[in-house]
C-alpha cells in the first residue's frame, strides 16, 4: 500500500566547474536503487555531494552521464534552513506549492498540513516572528501539502538545537510511517541517520562514491529511549567506520 | 512622547537651535553683509514674507518631483526586470544604463528643454533622469540576490517565469527598490530644481529671481524649502518601507 515512488541512479557522474579549484567532480559513478515507501539516509562528510545527488533526484538538474530513473508523481523537497517567503504568512507560505501547480486555493489543505505538524495555532504568523525549530516544521508542512510521493531531505535540521532536532525526527519517522512516501534523508549526523532510516548509505568525500551501503537493523517503532540502546550503538559504530573509511578513500 | 522618541529627537534638535543661534550671533557681530551671509532671522522673515511666491513655487516643484520619481519607478523596475532576464542582456545594456549616473543634468538641461519645450514637462524630464539609476541599481541587485534554494522550490513546483517574477523575485527585490527610491527622492529633487533653472517654473525660478535682485535670504528661503521637500519625501519613502518590510524583521529594524 505504499504511495511512494521509486528511485534509481545508475552510474551517475556529476562535475561543476568552481572559480576556486577548478573543475570539482561531485559524483563519480553512482549506482543506487531506492525502493518505493523505503526510507534512506545518504550519509557524508560535509561537501561531498550529497546535495547534488539530491537536485539530480528532484530533476532540478541531469547528470552529465548515467541515468536517474524515477516514476511520475509529486516530489517535495526540504532545504538545510527553512527558506520560507518573509512576505507571506504561515499559512500562505505553506499553500504556495498547491497555488504555483494551480490547483486552486490550497489555504484549507495548508491548515491541515500545519495542523499534522503541531503548528495549527500559528496559522496567521509571519516567519519572522517563528522560532527556528517551527520555521522547520512549516517549511515541512510545506514539503508535505502537495501528497508528495517522493520527500527530499537535505539536513534539514542541522542548524537547529538537540532537543528540537530530535522531536523533528519524531514527528518525521511518524509521518513516513503514516503516509508511506518515500523519503531520501541527506544528513552528515550518524546518529540521525541510523534514528530515522531504515537504509543508509554511507559516501565518500569527493568525488562521492557508495561506501556502504547498510539495512539498519532497528525496529520499525522508534523513540528516544532506542537512542540509549546498544543495538544503536553497534548501528552508529558500523556507519562511523565506514564514514572513516570513506573519508581515507579520497 | 515617550523616553525612546525624546532620546532621537533631542540631540538633532538641540544641534539645530545651538546651530542656528550661532550663527545668528557671530553673522551679527562679524557685520557681515546680508548680501552674502543673511542671518537666519532675516532668512526666516523671507521664507514667512513671501510665502506667497514660495508655496505656490513649491507645490509645482513638489508636483514635477513627483511625476519624475514615479516614471523612474515604474520605467526602473520595467529596466531591472529586462535586464535581468539574462547576463547577455546585462552584459549588452547595463553600461548604457550607467549613463544615467554619470550624466551631467546641468549640462543636459537645455536638451531636455529643446525636446520637451520650456515647463513641466522638461521638469520632470530633468527629475526622471537623475533619479532613474539608483532604482535600476538596487532593482536589479535584488532580483539578482534571490535565495537558490527558493528559485528550485518554485522550478520543483513548476512555476514559470510570470509566477516567479511576481511571486519570487519582485517581492524578494522590494526591500533593495525601497532603498534605491530613498536615494532617489533626494535627487530627484536637485533634478527638478535645475531642470526648472533652465525650463522655468518651481523654486528653480524663484532662485534665479532672487539672485538678480540680489535678494540672498530669499535665495536661502527657497533652498530651506527645496530643502524640506527632499526631507519630507525621503521620511514618506522610510514610512513606506516600514509599512511595506514591516513582516520582514531584519530590514524592519534598520530605520
Amino acid at each position: 500500500m505504499h504511495r511512494g515512488v521509486s528511485l534509481a541512479f545508475e552510474g551517475v557522474h556529476r562535475s561543476f566547474r568552481s572559480a576556486t579549484e577548478g573543475e570539482v567532480h561531485a559524483l563519480a559513478g553512482i549506482d543506487l536503487a531506492i525502493e518505493a515507501g523505503s526510507f534512506v539516509a545518504l550519509l557524508g562528510p560535509s561537501g561531498c555531494g550529497k546535495s547534488t545527488l539530491l537536485r539530480l533526484a528532484a530533476g532540478l538538474d541531469r547528470p552529465e552521464r548515467g541515468r536517474v530513473e524515477r516514476d511520475g508523481g509529486d516530489v517535495a523537497m526540504v532545504f538545510q534552513d527553512a527558506h520560507l517567503l518573509p512576505w507571506r504568512d504561515v499559512v500562505e507560505n505553506v499553500a504556495l506549492p498547491l497555488e504555483l501547480l494551480g490547483r486552486g486555493d490550497g489555504r484549507a489543505r495548508a491548515a491541515t498540513a500545519l495542523d499534522r505538524v503541531g503548528l495549527g495555532d500559528a496559522l496567521r504568523r509571519y516567519p519572522a516572528e517563528l522560532s527556528g525549530g517551527m520555521r522547520m516544521r512549516a517549511s515541512l508542512a510545506r514539503a508535505c501539502v502537495t501528497d508528495p510521493q517522493l520527500l527530499l531531505l537535505d539536513e534539514p535540521f542541522a542548524a537547529l538545537d538537540e532537543l528540537t532536532r530530535m522531536a523533528l525526527d519524531d514527528d518525521l519517522r511518524r509521518l513516513w510511517a503514516e503516509t508511506g512516501l518515500t523519503v531520501l534523508f541527506v544528513t552528515h549526523s550518524i546518529a540521525e541517520a541510523a534514528y530515522l532510516a531504515e537504509r543508509v548509505v554511507v559516501l565518500s568525500r569527493r568525488p562521492a562514491r557508495v561506501v556502504l551501503d547498510h539495512a539498519v537493523a532497528l525496529p520499525a517503532e522508534r523513540s528516544a529511549a532506542l537512542r540509549a540502546d546498544p543495538a544503536f550503538a553497534r548501528e552508529l559504530g558500523v556507519l562511523q567506520e565506514a564514514l572513516r573509511r570513506g573519508a581515507d578513500l579520497a | 512622547m515617550n523616553a525612546g522618541a525624546l532620546t532621537r529627537v533631542a540631540p538633532p534638535l538641540l544641534t539645530f537651535v545651538v546651530g542656528v543661534g550661532l550663527a545668528e550671533v557671530t553673522i551679527r557681530a562679524l557685520g557681515v553683509s546680508p548680501l552674502l551671509l543673511p542671518p537666519p532671522s532675516a532668512v526666516w522673515a523671507a521664507a514667512t514674507a513671501e510665502a506667497g511666491t514660495l508655496l505656490p513655487a513649491l507645490a509645482t516643484t513638489a508636483q514635477a518631483v513627483l511625476a519624475g520619481l514615479a516614471l523612474a519607478t515604474t520605467l526602473g523596475i520595467a529596466a531591472a526586470v529586462a535586464l535581468a532576464a539574462s547576463p547577455w542582456v546585462q552584459r549588452a545594456f547595463y553600461p548604457y544604463a550607467i549613463f544615467f549616473q554619470v550624466v551631467p543634468i546641468v549640462a543636459i538641461a537645455p536638451l531636455l528643454v529643446i525636446w520637451f519645450g520650456y515647463g513641466f514637462r522638461a521638469v520632470v524630464a530633468a527629475a526622471f533622469v537623475v533619479s532613474v539609476f539608483p532604482v535600476i541599481a538596487n532593482t536589479l541587485a535584488g532580483l539578482l540576490s534571490v535565495d537558490p534554494a527558493l528559485r528550485d522550490l518554485f522550478r520543483l513546483h513548476g512555476a514559470g517565469r510570470a509566477a516567479t517574477l511576481w511571486k519570487l523575485r519582485l517581492p524578494w527585490a522590494l526591500p533593495y527598490l525601497l532603498t534605491g527610491l530613498r536615494i532617489a527622492a533626494g535627487l530627484a529633487v536637485i533634478g527638478a530644481i535645475v531642470g526648472e533653472f533652465v525650463g522655468g517654473g518651481g523654486l528653480g525660478v524663484v532662485v534665479l529671481g532672487a539672485m538678480r535682485q540680489q535678494r540672498t535670504d530669499l535665495v536661502f528661503a527657497a533652498v530651506g524649502y527645496a530643502s524640506a521637500l527632499g526631507l519630507v519625501l525621503f521620511a514618506a519613502v522610510g514610512l513606506a518601507s516600514r509599512f511595506a518590510l514591516r513582516h520582514w524583521h531584519a530590514s524592519e529594524k534598520e530605520g
